[in-house]
């Protein structure tokens, strides 16, 4: 027991004195983990958008795909990206395998399906009731997606932050296609992983440790949006 | 007041709506000329409401045509038109905005905007709260953001469908008001609703529907006074229509 306290001592030490190993991973993980979302949001918003609103063929095929893409494993999603940008994959001539691209790709995938699913339910509930009106003001599609997108924005950003949580949170996809590299792609997660099972508890706590406050912020800003979509929508 | 293209009479020709197997407008023929207060009324389910989405262009007939009549009714009329629900739609945005928003769809330019979303809110009533979000103004506030948000178009024809029908007697009142205000600035009004009250204060002409087709056309006074069909006169005495 005492162990584990001198460990947690430690990661105490390594995260005040800003330890460059540690700032570096941190600085990589939040990097890949924040370009992933804003891909997966560029991406997810419009297309979750356009599966509400309109009606075209493969529609139904489509609605299927996305929520069932939504629980995939991320050991699942590394695979195939591993295996699409390895060298005898059809992306293998970018040379992108091993690299923090190859991570922000994988976890875009993990969570496109999550943006685009989230913003189709909140979609579909807005033009429930805006839909007559938005009518009757000649409002055109493209607007009208524009519309349900700005004043569903509160539930959307917290879906947002939901993928993000993910993102930062899963090992597998990073680990198959980042491969774990000192001062290339390692990252919080992969860190913890490789860390405890070489018993260097310390720096794998103190990246424990930050990954919880990453969680922790997270529930905070939705909780606050929440609040505030509460007071400005009931 | 904007000089309209003109797009008015709107005139139904044999008009009628299936929907799944019922016909909920039966063979609906009438012409609605410029200028007067027009209140569609009828019991629950008489098909009112729906007369005033085909109108408005929000359902297309099972059979039968509608047409706009006057010199500007070709593919532009709908710019020359609005329409308020019973529920009022709100935009999620501060109330200004829901102005705002209209005029820029409009091609309004966004000096000439904030000017005329400050005129419209003092008409409603509602310049103090320009700034508040919408979503949490009464009921009735809201429903007369809804009202000075269809004025600020500056429409030929306002259509209400029932706009009082969820407002208390308060609340009520002043929608009434706006009503007419609007009116007396030149738009025409095609209101539906069941309440014969409402109806005996703000009717030029009624037009009188019962499951689904026309029952009496009239002047207001005249309806009231003389209703030439046993129909109406059980309505207006407060009888249930078989």
């Amino acid at each position: 027991m005492s162990e584990i306290w001198s460990a947690l001592g430690k990661a105490m030490v390594l995260i005040a004195d800003f330890d460059p190993d540690l700032v570096e991973i941190i600085g990589l993980s939040l990097r890949v983990s924040l370009t992933a979302v804003l891909i997966a949001a560029v991406i997810g918003l419009p297309v979750g958008a356009a599966v509400a609103l309109f009606r075209f063929p493969g529609r139904p095929v489509l609605v299927v795909l996305i929520n069932a893409l939504m629980g995939l494993p991320p050991v699942v999603v590394g695979l195939i990206v591993y295996l699409l940008l390895s060298r005898a994959g059809p992306f293998g001539v970018f040379n992108l395998l091993y690299s923090p691209t190859a991570m922000i790709i994988a976890q875009a995938i993990l969570i496109g399906p999550i943006v685009a699913a989230l913003t189709r339910q909140t979609v579909e509930d807005l033009w429930q009731e805006y839909g007559e009106q938005l009518t009757s003001f000649g409002v055109g599609p493209g607007r009208a997606v524009w519309t349900l997108l700005w004043d569903g924005r509160f539930s959307l950003l917290t879906g947002v932050l939901a993928g993000f949580g993910r993102a930062s949170a899963e090992v597998g996809a990073v680990m198959i296609v980042g491969g774990n590299i000192d001062h290339l792609t390692r990252v919080m997660t992969t860190s913890i992983a490789l860390e405890t099972s070489k018993g260097n508890l310390e720096i794998a706590l103190a990246l424990g440790i930050i990954l919880l406050i990453i969680a922790l912020g997270i529930n905070a800003s939705a909780y606050a949006i929440r609040d505030v979509a509460y007071r400005t929508e009931s | 007041m904007p000089t309209h293209a003109q797009i008015l009479p709107l005139v139904f020709d044999k008009v009628s709506y299936v929907a799944k197997g019922a016909r909920l407008v039966d063979e609906f023929s009438v012409t609605l000329d410029p200028g007067t207060r027009t209140i569609i009324l009828g019991p629950n389910g008489a098909g009112k409401s729906l007369v005033l989405r085909l109108s408005h262009g929000l359902l297309q007939p099972t059979s039968g045509a509608i047409r706009w009549e006057g010199p500007g009714g070709g593919n532009k009329a709908s710019l020359h038109q609005a329409m308020v629900f019973q529920r009022p739609m709100t935009l999620r945005r501060s109330v200004g905005a829901n102005l705002d928003y209209v005029l820029s769809l409009r091609k309004v330019p966004r000096e000439l905007r904030r000017a005329k979303t400050a005129e419209a809110l003092k008409r409603a009533g509602l310049f103090a709260m320009r700034s508040r979000p919408a979503r949490v103004l009464s009921a009735g506030e809201q429903q007369k953001l809804a009202l000075g948000r269809a004025w600020v178009m500056e429409p030929e024809v306002l259509f209400l469908d029932e706009p009082t029908a969820s407002l208390d007697p308060a609340a009520t009142r002043e929608v009434e008001n706006m009503i007419n205000a609007i009116h007396q600035a030149g738009t025409k009004i095609i209101m539906t609703t069941h309440d014969l009250g409402q109806a005996r204060r703000l009717a030029d002409d009624i037009i009188f529907m019962h499951q689904g087709r026309l029952i009496e056309r009239a002047g207001a006074e005249e309806f009231f006074e003389h209703p030439r069909t046993p129909h109406a006169e059980a309505f207006l005495n407060g009888e249930l229509l078989p």
